[in-house]
């Protein structure tokens, strides 16, 4: 669509300007004052420097955070991309039991987050839960609350379920953007299935396909309330992801300036796949017109 | 013509164990889904006893005990209270100030467009554990601390940027002729906006309304840290089900199942433009 | 305003990005921005070219911070340098 320019839509925006500068660039000047200086309580504040910066730098206890962000972030998207697919493609195309599916599949995305951490706290449990108490029946030694392997398998398996479904949902609405024409096509060439879908649904995905990953990706960099409901970051601290290592920092041992700086670093990285993101979708929206 | 009827049969009657396997598949992936939430709804159905003491598919004992429990005392229901008062409070404040920077970004170009909406999207993708203590802070020192309008406020974080771009993808689709007739026709901005154009992207606003609601339902961190007592939402007061003789499973089961009935009985009114939603508008 | 716990050169930080933002917006109002395409194979406007400049020089700072850890200010030639570089060809 052809806009025209018009400077007195900043008047439309102004608002939204006012309400998100109020919520989020206050707190933001905040934290950049906070990182740079050290505090003893009663609001007494004393120049630090980059001190904490650096500290933060050479800490192992944030990259090992940021370690194992990446390879749980690394980990669910190799599985959820794949079998969101894999689901999408299965998902009967129009009719009463598509509505019925997509209605069942969105219902995990619509959980609070802490009840989908403690669904999964109970669901897994020896004593009360049906997984534990099968995996256990079956002799398989799982406790999630000791066994380092068992606690990280289920906050895998926890945001498997819990996001796998969006990532379905976006690629069956990219699917059914491909008119039947291309599917006729390709049934009078005689395409074998794995033919029409690398040459005719892959592409035609790709665009859906990119947002969900990114979205996937930026998600669970900052997920917070379902693993920390489950594990509470352990056993020790072998699955605190970095919010959960922040939190713990800025809120259990108020750490005013490491905890500042930490999150200045932590919100970089998260403008860097903004911006990322940002540019694709724009890609894609000119694509399209 | 009579080429694609025959083909039409010949493939029916080629993919027919294709249509089985669909559903195998399907019924796999809806079992995996299903199967926590119905142990959740099986457990808030058990009293503790035979939660504890026997392993039961379901619940022999039925009883509805957990759910009298949270209905009748104050300290739980009133978390459902608080939580709706701060969803709903922010979901008016995300839509009304929402609605005419969508459409300023929809129809005209001005200075800084561009970067103002990248600047919003960086705002969903913001981690609120960031968020927590600058929070905390601000909202202690302007005295809204533990009330319903300061988590209310924060969520707006998250849900005007998503509000933005949501409807700014709905109201794309509306052409512009029809906003240049209204205005030939003698209509105010105003006029136009309420009388022609909000029922135009009707279902827009209300697919954004959906997602405001959810994503401050489903929030728990911002919400925790911003409330003691007087605005606590129900997910904070879940996670101390811990009593003297240990947490009381069923109760916590109940809790939980009354936290995904209101998202559940609106699923069906979006489930077209689910996807849409969760893309941003973007798809 | 107490407890936000402002310091001089943080004023100053906030000043100078202020100041960059008000100048590319006054630059962008007497000429008129348009859009290229350069190594990133992206369109780059000024405000876009800004914005990498400065997301870029954070990170270099970091880096400096952390790899070489002492004359911090020396960082900022680096910055310089890939400032021009990102204006020049991005």
């Amino acid at each position: 669509m052809e806009k025209t320019v018009n400077q007195k839509a900043w008047f439309l925006v102004l608002p939204v300007l006012l309400l998100v500068a109020f919520s989020a660039v206050i707190p933001l000047m905040t934290v950049v004052n906070y990182s740079v200086q050290d505090t003893f309580g009663n609001n007494q504040f004393f120049w630090a420097g980059l001190e904490w910066f650096e500290e933060m730098l050479r800490s192992e206890r944030m990259w090992d955070a940021l370690g194992r962000q990446l390879m749980f972030s690394g980990i669910i998207l190799a599985i959820e991309i794949p079998l969101g697919i894999f689901v999408a493609l299965n998902m009967p195309k129009s009719g009463f039991w598509s509505s019925f599916c997509l209605v069942l599949m969105s219902l995990p995305l619509l959980i609070p987050w802490n009840v989908v951490g403690t669904i999964w706290q109970i669901f897994g449990r020896v004593d009360i839960g049906l997984l534990g108490y099968t995996l256990d029946a079956l002799g398989i030694n799982y406790n999630y609350t000791q066994d380092i392997l068992a606690a990280w398998v289920t906050i895998i398996v926890m945001d498997v379920w819990h996001w796998t479904s969006l990532v379905a949902l976006l690629a069956f609405a990219g699917l059914k953007s491909i008119p039947d024409a291309y599917y006729q096509a390709a049934k009078i060439d005689q395409a074998s299935r794995w033919k029409v879908f690398r040459f005719i649904e892959l592409p035609k995905m790709m665009g859906v396909l990119m947002i969900a990953i990114l979205l996937r990706f930026m998600d669970s960099f900052m997920i917070y309330t379902e693993p920390f409901v489950v594990t509470g970051g352990g056993p020790g601290n072998a699955t605190t992801l970095l919010s959960i290592d922040l939190v713990k920092m800025a809120l259990g041992q108020f750490d005013l300036g490491p905890a500042a700086a930490f999150s200045i670093m932590y919100f970089l990285v998260i403008l860097l796949i903004s911006w990322v993101f940002y540019t694709v979708m724009t890609n894609l929206d000119k694509r399209e017109g | 013509m009579a080429d694609m009827t025959v083909n039409q049969t010949a493939s029916r009657g080629l993919s027919l164990p294709k249509i089985n396997s669909r559903a195998v598949v399907m019924t796999l992936y809806l079992l995996f889904l299903l199967l926590p939430i119905y142990w959740l709804l099986n457990m808030s159905l058990k009293t503790n006893t035979e939660i504890l003491n026997e392993f039961t598919l379901w619940p022999r004992d039925l009883t509805f005990a957990n759910y009298a429990t949270i209905l009748t005392d104050p300290a739980w229901y009133m978390g459902y209270v608080n939580s709706l008062i701060y969803v709903s409070l922010n979901t008016v404040i995300s839509l009304a100030v929402a609605l005419p920077a969508a459409y300023a970004f929809s129809r005209y170009h001005f200075m800084g467009d561009k970067h103002l909406f990248f600047w919003l999207l960086t705002n969903r993708m913001a981690p609120p554990a960031v968020f927590a203590l600058p929070f905390f802070q601000l909202y202690s020192s302007v005295g809204l601390f533990d009330t319903h309008i300061a988590v209310a406020l924060a969520h707006c974080l998250f849900n005007v940027p998503l509000a933005v771009w949501i409807l700014e993808g709905f109201m794309r689709g509306v052409p512009k002729e029809i906003d240049e007739t209204a205005y030939i026709d003698g209509y105010s901005f105003g006029a136009f906006f309420v009388k022609i154009f909000t029922p135009l992207i009707a279902s827009g606003i209300g697919v954004a309304a959906f997602f405001c609601f959810m994503f401050s339902w489903v929030e728990l961190l911002l919400s925790r840290t911003l409330t003691t007592v007087d605005a606590k939402p129900i997910a904070a007061i879940m996670t101390r089900t811990q009593g003297a003789s240990g947490i009381d499973w069923g109760v916590l089961a109940a809790a939980g199942i009354l936290t995904i009935v209101p998202g559940a009985l609106v699923i069906y009114f979006v489930r077209n433009y689910i996807a849409k939603g969760f893309a941003l508008g973007r798809v | 305003m107490d407890w936000m716990a402002w310091t001089w050169p943080t004023a100053i930080f906030f000043a100078v990005i202020a100041t960059l933002l008000i100048t590319f917006t006054v630059l962008a109002i007497k000429f008129p921005e348009t859009p290229r395409t350069g190594i990133l194979r992206i369109e780059t406007t000024r405000g876009d070219r800004l914005f990498i400049t400065l997301l870029g020089s954070a990170f270099i700072n970091l880096a400096w911070l952390g790899i070489v850890g002492a004359h911090q200010p020396y960082a900022l030639i680096v910055c310089l340098a890939y400032a021009v570089t990102v204006f020049r060809w991005v």
